[in-house]
């Protein structure tokens, strides 16, 4: 196997001249998911935009009370900053629970919308924050991003830059049940906000999903019809790390749970 | 050519920027202290440290460290004598086949270079990303909360 | 002291077997079934890519016989025709490059009949194994019995999961032999089948083990087949072959822990005496023997537990089934029999109403008590004070603040017998050799091989300590099969005490020559099986083990009753290991032992379809990381054996055996729900807490 050509822009306007100009060209970041695509042989693109270390998708800031987080920032760098522990505790604590070190040195929200699994760990929680997804070229909402199963509204000659989170104050429970602790796929993720209603589930569909009759049953104070409705906003499959039953039985029992005061 | 550092020995390699780092460092380079386990970030036992931070070197390709310094097992040592970590995995016995001891070792040393006294828990956290088979990780935290210094 | 080789290991200079650099070496690979079972109809070479830029090897180019050798010569090295698993090799592809290799594998055809696979137990109708045990008269028992408990348990497959994927490097020779460079146990098991598959002499093969990262019985017999097949390639290629697993091929290839069912129906009288045991234990072998006659004959000793019962019949059955075979893994069976014994226990406890230690201090094997083979334990035995050790350093319970979690604790009494089974050790008649050069360099040559358990720390140790000499003077010679004799393989949990045994002897022996003589002195030991253990091949009767280890466990759970997820938070394993000869080492075997057996528990699944393993990776098959992982307390209860080294019985594998009906009793202890099956996932378990 020919190796895919290597592109390493220096600059984000050399990274998209680039991204226009070569084919088949794919963005690699972190590489998380993309090295072990590569390696097995499951894509085998011509080429690949190196955009780790590009200053433009970095860093961490508060611009107009919003916390704007770096496409290629990783999780490590979201963990320990202060703006998100002080304003998006919920997206510090699922950062955590992503892979372990390694993978929270290299893992960038920039790769979980990207990859766009419907088990993306952070992606709920972008769903209950109403983030907003900044390209290179546009703003996308977080709930009109995820399109299809690993399908999103990115176009092949955008950039994913930046994500924003409204810092409006709200409080978003978070919980994951993995397959053990660490080093942990999905089987059931969860984000959770009361005001507004939010319910946003990962793992139970073929896209990380908003629950409308839960987060309706909330908006009426009705908790008991949220946690009834819940099952009929999910479409859970049998898969190699769960089955459609547990996952129906946990998004009832956690959604019961993280709803209680 | 790509030119990084390894264990502070600057060095140029005429390979593809997508090849694995992993590769480079055992095939080209014939550091073979490094291991793969499984080639897909879920062992650990690759883990290597770029510029200070563990990373999974099936992972990285090679064009991604041009101008970084990467750490492996084989820089830990320093004029042929042990590091404490080292020296401690030996004593408690935290090396048993051995094979995830070199991934094992760098997950520490990227501990304690932030947090020379770490918790129990803080050890048991930062070396999660790395699968060892046979020893429960008892001993192995035991060793890391028993090292006496902070590395280099 | 420090392990041998453990320098080696810190610093990264251990050479593993896919560190070895030979020059000129091709990397090889394996073509396998797509189907698990049916007939191949063609193989087909695509004539657009050039062949002879590599190496192509199907069963018509095995020089010698075309077997796997093993107990019984029914695994062809390279399916000819029928198939009977999925992932039945076929043909062996070597190139220069991987690339090259990809390429060619993707030219390859290969189209199959298919027949109806039988994928399930219930299922299967041929049999691989069969063994009755019998004491006493169980049906006129269980008629007495005041009281009879019947339940039927369920264990499923687990992958050892070495961090280290198999792999061999094979080397060609002149004369059409080879030398074998690999990741095994067992030097002289690779060593005889090479020798057959190529036809030539004892002398013409040579294996030499690399570093081992790991094995856990996963490298005793599987090594002889990627040997083999490297062996192949590079003989037809005349130059060396590397044939490396990734873990996708390790984990979907090499074999398993054996499933199984285990059901019982134990009698016993108004006062809580145990009256019949009446146990049927069946295994799955998967499509070929392998190792599944003996692992269902250690299974089934055990499976009664270590408790005096005057009526026992075990009847075992080891069924083939189309899926890849299942072989050696830690215990060997007595982990699946004994989560049967040990919930059995649990269950006659509840019906009694009895607290289910109270019924254990009952039972348990006493010195002068008889097993189910009819074999009288006359010393060492540890019951009672592992399970005193264990309930001793058990900490005091402390109840999960958080409303969603139970908190449960569970405990099991287990023993294993050390060494190979009945007239195994007999047979085998291990060689050592211990000598001291002319130059005075004191050397131990035997075949076990060091995988992490410290075999070489232990065998220089009991050598130093016989000859008198400081440990550090003592050299162990690499396991070469050119060099060092057979000494067995390294399994069973023997290499302590029946290879140690072989050592210190013939140590002692050089010492006192020593007295009189001058170097060079080599003293050659073979193993003598002692006239006091007798045992009946046929009737399954006698000695079935020069003697048992025993351990007590104690578990902390706490169920989370929204997820069912399962978290073994402390864990108590006190044992009775004869001797610890090195008390690190000794608790490390434990340590990792008893977490294998809570991923066993808990988390471990092979999920099938159509006969294959669906979670074939690292990412899919979950094994526990640092935070899965208990706090272990190792409690070594010394309680020495007059056979064995210094005392020392084997710990290897009774690590394994205690902890999974442990978790299983202390989920029941946290929700009132009985499991009865291995792993208790959060899948099976929610179900059942919320009918």
């Amino acid at each position: 196997m020919p190796y895919p050509t290597f592109l390493k822009p220096r600059s984000l306007s050399e990274a998209l001249d680039l991204l226009a100009t070569t084919a088949d060209c794919r963005p690699l970041a972190g590489g998380t998911d993309l090295m072990v695509l590569l390696h097995s042989r499951q894509i085998r693109p011509a080429a690949l935009l190196d955009i780790w270390s590009l200053g433009e998708l970095k860093g961490i800031r508060e611009v107009d009370g919003a916390i704007e987080i770096g496409a290629a920032e990783p999780y490590t760098g979201i963990i320990e900053s202060d703006l998100v522990q002080r304003h998006l505790p919920a997206l510090a604590e699922v950062s955590r629970t992503i892979g372990a070190a390694q993978i929270q040195n290299r893992g960038t929200l920039g790769g979980n919308l990207g990859t766009a699994s419907p088990a993306g760990d952070t992606l709920p929680v972008m769903l209950a924050a109403d983030a907003t997804i900044v390209t290179s070229r546009r703003s996308i909402s977080a709930s009109e991003y995820f399109v299809g199963y690993r399908k999103t509204a990115l176009r092949s000659d955008e950039l994913l830059v930046r994500v924003r989170f409204p810092r409006d104050g709200r409080a978003i429970r978070f919980r994951k049940i993995g397959t053990r602790q660490a080093q942990a796929i999905s089987k059931v993720v969860m984000a959770v906000c009361l005001e507004p209603a939010r319910v946003a589930i990962g793992s139970v569909a073929e896209v990380p999903l908003r629950a409308p009759s839960a987060e309706a049953a909330l908006d009426r104070g009705d908790v008991d019809g949220a946690v009834d409705a819940v099952v009929d906003d999910i479409r859970p499959i049998d898969d190699v790390r769960s089955t459609a039953a547990y996952r129906r039985r946990v998004t009832q029992n956690v959604l019961r749970r993280l709803l209680q005061p | 050519m790509i030119s990084f550092t390894v264990n502070d020995h600057a060095v140029s390699v005429d390979a593809p920027g997508a090849r694995r780092l992993l590769d480079v460092l055992r095939e080209e380079l014939g550091m073979t202290g490094t291991k793969e386990g499984c080639g897909e970030g879920e062992c650990g036992a690759c883990s290597v440290l770029i510029d200070g931070e563990v990373v999974n070197s099936c992972l990285v390709s090679v064009g991604q460290v041009e101008g970084c310094r990467v750490l492996t097992v084989e820089g830990l040592e320093r004029n042929g004598k042990l590091a404490p970590l080292q020296h401690t995995f030996l004593e408690r016995g935290a090396a048993q086949c051995g094979i995830c001891t070199p991934g094992m070792l760098l997950s520490a040393h990227a501990l304690l270079q932030r947090n020379p006294t770490p918790t129990y828990e803080e050890a048991q956290t930062a070396i999660a990303g790395n699968l060892c088979r046979c020893t429960g990780y008892t001993k192995i935290i035991e060793a890391i909360l028993a090292c006496p210094t902070r590395p280099s | 002291m420090p392990r041998r080789e453990g320098r080696l290991k810190v610093t990264g200079r251990a050479r593993y077997t896919d560190d070895l650099a030979l020059p000129d070496a091709w990397h090889g690979r394996t073509i396998r079934s797509t189907i698990p079972r049916g007939l191949i109809r063609t193989i087909a070479f695509d004539p657009a890519f050039t062949w002879d830029q590599v190496v192509v090897v199907t069963a018509a180019d095995i020089p010698g016989e075309n077997v796997v050798q093993l107990i019984r010569d029914d695994q062809p090295a390279l399916a000819e025709r029928e198939i009977r698993h999925r992932e039945e090799p076929i043909v062996l592809v070597a190139a220069p490059d991987r690339d090259l290799l990809e390429a060619a594998a993707e030219h390859i055809r290969i189209e199959f009949e298919r027949m109806d696979p039988v994928l399930h137990l219930h299922d299967a109708s041929e049999e691989l194994a069969r063994i009755a045990i019998v004491k006493g008269d169980v049906d006129k028992a269980l008629g007495d019995a005041e009281i009879v408990v019947e339940r039927t348990f369920r264990v499923g497959h687990q992958e050892q999961l070495y961090i280290e994927p198999q792999g061999a490097i094979a080397v060609p020779m002149d004369d059409g032999g080879v030398t074998i460079y690999g990741s095994l146990q067992c030097p002289y098991y690779v060593h005889k089948a090479v020798v057959r598959t190529l036809g030539v002499s004892d002398e013409q093969v040579v294996v030499i083990p690399a570093e081992v990262g790991g094995a856990f019985g996963g490298k005793e017999e599987y090594p002889s087949l990627v040997a083999i097949h490297a062996a192949l390639l590079a003989v037809k290629a005349s130059r060396p072959v590397r044939l490396i697993y990734d873990r996708h091929e390790d984990i979907a290839a090499t074999t398993k822990r054996h499933p199984g069912t285990i059901r019982h129906r134990t009698g016993v009288g108004g006062d809580g005496s145990l009256l019949a045991q009446d146990i049927e234990f069946v295994l799955d072998g998967g499509a070929y023997c392998t190792l599944s006659p003996v692992v269902l004959s250690r299974g089934a000793i055990h499976a009664a537990g270590p408790y005096a019962c005057p009526n026992v019949r075990i009847r075992a059955t080891a069924m083939a089934t189309n899926t890849p075979p299942n072989g050696a893994f830690r215990g060997f069976g007595a982990p699946q029999s004994e989560f049967g014994a040990e919930l059995m226990v649990e269950h006659v406890s509840e019906v009694l109403g009895v607290p289910s230690i109270d019924l254990r201090r009952k039972w348990m094997f006493r010195v002068g008590d008889t097993t189910a083979t009819g074999q009288q334990l006359n010393e060492s035995v540890g019951t009672e004070l592992v399970l005193d050790a264990a309930l001793k350093n058990a900490s005091p319970v402390v109840v999960p603040s958080s409303p969603s979690v139970l908190h449960g604790r569970g405990v099991s009494l287990v023993y294993h017998g050390s060494g190979f089974t009945g007239s195994g050790e007999k047979k085998l008649a291990s060689q050592v050799t211990v000598e001291c050069s002319r130059d005075g360099e004191f050397r131990v040559l035997t075949a076990q091989t060091e995988m992490g358990q410290g075999a070489n720390t232990i065998l220089a140790q009991i050598a130093a300590d016989a000859l008198e000499v400081p440990y550090e003077d003592v050299t162990i010679v690499p396991q070469d099969t050119s060099v060092v004799p057979n000494s067995g393989p390294t399994v069973a949990s023997r290499t302590a005490m029946v290879v140690g045994g072989l050592v210190a002897e013939a140590a002692r022996e050089v010492r006192e020559r020593m007295a009189t003589e001058q170097p060079p002195i080599r003293v050659d030991k073979t193993y003598v099986q002692p006239s006091t253990i007798r045992w009946d091949d046929e009737r399954y009767r006698g000695d079935a083990y020069p003697v048992f280890a025993y351990a007590c466990v104690v578990v902390d759970v706490e169920v989370d009753r929204d997820t069912g997820e399962v978290r073994v938070t402390n864990l108590v394993a006190a044992l009775d290991p004869g001797r610890a000869l090195h008390p690190i080492l000794a608790e490390g075997q434990v340590e990792g032992g008893v977490l294998q057996a809570v991923g066993y528990a808990t988390i471990e699944e092979m999920k099938m379809a159509d006969g294959g393993y669906v979670n074939d990776r690292l990412a899919t098959y979950i094994i526990p990381t640092a935070l899965d992982a208990p706090r272990i307390k190792t409690v070594l209860v010394e309680n020495p054996y007059s056979g064995g080294p210094f005392g020392a019985k084997g710990i290897g594998e009774i690590p394994m055996d205690g902890p999974a009906p442990a978790v299983v009793a202390a989920i029941h202890d946290a929700t009132g729900v009985w499991l009865d099956e291995v792993p208790a996932t959060p899948e099976k378990l929610l179900t059942a807490m919320s009918s």
